[in-house]
């Protein structure tokens, strides 16, 4: 193994840890900002009970919540950074040592033989690897672990065009009422719009990893940004779904071209446990680590 | 209301939880998910016990992260799961072993609710993803149950709790699901919001 190879690995491995017991200040901040605006003793517990647990995961370096997700890494790979196909390998192995060191719950499950210990999953696909090319001799990685509560209530619809913008309002609406209390909120909501069936998805999980409180640079979409989330705050699903303090810390909207005949439109929900990790590795091995949410 | 529990609790104080009650546990937790609660009323209807009694005891939603130092278990963190899932057979699980209270999160239904009624059990909410406060109340590992079949979060962990909490009570034996009333507030609340979308021209 390369010098280079060892640092992006420990890198990785230091990325899963972080995202894992980290909470990001700013989300933080805003469920502390939630707790102080909510008067009901049940809402109020429930986001003291998680500002706590959050506060406790920090200080002794612990896995915030148990269900510590399927393992993804979000990899933007510049031209000129030395390492290429090897990288797949390298991320398989910090998952696997990331389990055992932090330690994350063996999440991935083989239908045929079960649980494979390890976080590696079936024919290479697990962890989930998303790769962009980039100018440039760096190496920018993400790792994002989702749990399993809040990914169950993802949604996806290929809505007819006609239906329009209000069409597409009412469907994100809707997804949200249907999570309900079943994904841990209050919740972070990342929408995609166009691209197909598979990238709007891609797009709506993209969309979670937009720096909070940061709206869409298009006006027009972050128009709708700030509507759809106090829109979906009036729903009143509350934290843990009681019915008291907020159901949406933020909403991102990601937009890609659609077909003339489709609207494909993507929902996927994040817990109030938000949880990645960035960095960029130098081709000369030099890591700068940005735990930012 | 707030009370401090002790297991096996008591059908007569079960009885006496309403909907909204903070609780607190002393005693025995057992967590049990999917596959275990499958595969213990599986063996249930075939006439045979599951290796740990379930009566009178907590059981808990939970797949937790756990750790071997020498021959000990240790808990690192142990949050609630998703109830939900467990819905569908909940109320066979809560008449074939008796449970006292089910710990989860996100609430159950209308079966659930029903079984709860019946036979004086609850259903208590801790906070999703708390799961190092849970590991707090948990003070040790007495055994652990079809580990090797079934893996770390889906076997039965058999835990010894001191305060473990604070949940709050959203079914009771008399009818109430907290979680069941807020899902048709959201619901109105979303119709009205659509009425509003539909009749907007912009």
């Amino acid at each position: 193994m390369t010098r280079l190879e060892k640092v992006v690995e420990d890198t990785a491995v230091e990325l899963l840890r972080i995202a894992a017991t980290e909470l990001p200040r700013e989300y933080v901040e805003a469920m502390q900002r939630g707790l102080d605006e909510t008067e009901g003793a049940v809402g109020r517990s429930q986001l003291g009970n998680i500002l706590e647990n959050v506060e406790i995961a920090r200080e002794s370096s612990k896995p915030m919540c148990q269900d510590t997700g399927v393992v993804a890494f979000m990899v933007r790979l510049g031209d000129e950074f030395p390492l290429r196909s090897d990288l797949k390998q390298i991320l398989v192995e910090a998952t696997r040592r990331a389990t055992r060191e932090v330690p994350l719950r063996p999440n991935a499950v083989d239908m045929f033989s079960g649980n494979t210990g390890d976080n590696v999953g079936l024919k290479g696909h697990v962890p989930i690897l998303y790769i962009d090319l980039i100018p440039g001799d760096g190496i920018e990685l993400t790792a994002m672990p989702k749990g399993g509560g809040s990914t169950n209530v993802a949604a996806h619809r290929m809505l007819k065009p006609g239906l329009g913008w209000k069409g597409v309002k009412q469907f994100i609406i809707e997804a949200v009422a249907n999570a309900g209390s079943l994904g841990c909120p209050p919740y972070f909501v990342g929408v995609g719009i166009g691209g197909g069936e598979d990238l709007c998805m891609t797009l709506a999980k993209r969309a979670l990893l937009r720096p909070f409180g940061v709206w869409n640079e298009d006006q027009r979409v972050a128009k709708i940004e700030r509507e759809l989330l106090q829109k979906v705050n009036r729903l009143g699903i509350g934290a843990m779904g009681l019915g008291e303090g907020p159901t949406a810390l933020d909403l991102h909207i990601e937009m890609a071209a659609r077909h003339p005949a489709s609207l494909p439109v993507g929902v996927v929900i994040s817990c109030w446990a938000l949880r990645h990790a960035r960095a960029t590795v130098s081709r000369d091995g030099v890591v700068e680590i940005d735990k930012s949410g | 209301m707030e009370y401090h529990l002790k297991t096996p609790v008591p059908e007569s104080q079960l009885r006496r939880l309403k909907m909204g009650d903070l609780v607190y546990v002393t005693g025995t937790v057992i967590t049990a998910r999917d596959e275990a609660h499958l595969k213990a009323l599986d063996l249930h209807e075939r006439g045979e016990a599951p290796p740990v009694d379930f009566g009178g005891v907590c059981i808990f939603h939970c797949g937790p992260i756990m750790r071997k130092e020498g021959d000990e278990w240790t808990v690192v963190a142990a949050g609630p799961t998703t109830s939900a899932r467990m819905e569908i057979f909940q109320d066979n699980f809560i008449e074939a072993f008796r449970p006292a209270i089910i710990i989860g999160k996100g609430g159950m239904g209308d079966r659930t609710a029903a079984a709860c009624g019946k036979f004086g059990c609850v259903y208590s909410a801790f906070t999703g993803g708390a799961a190092l406060l849970a590991a707090r109340g948990i003070k040790r590992v007495r055994d652990v149950f079809w580990l090797e079949e079934l893996g770390m979060p889906e076997c039965l962990w058999v835990y010894e709790v001191e305060d473990f909490g604070p949940m709050i009570v959203t079914i009771d034996s008399h009818g109430n699901n907290m979680t069941k009333d807020v899902k048709d507030q959201v619901t109105a609340r979303m119709k009205s919001i659509m009425e509003e979308l539909r009749d907007r021209h912009d």
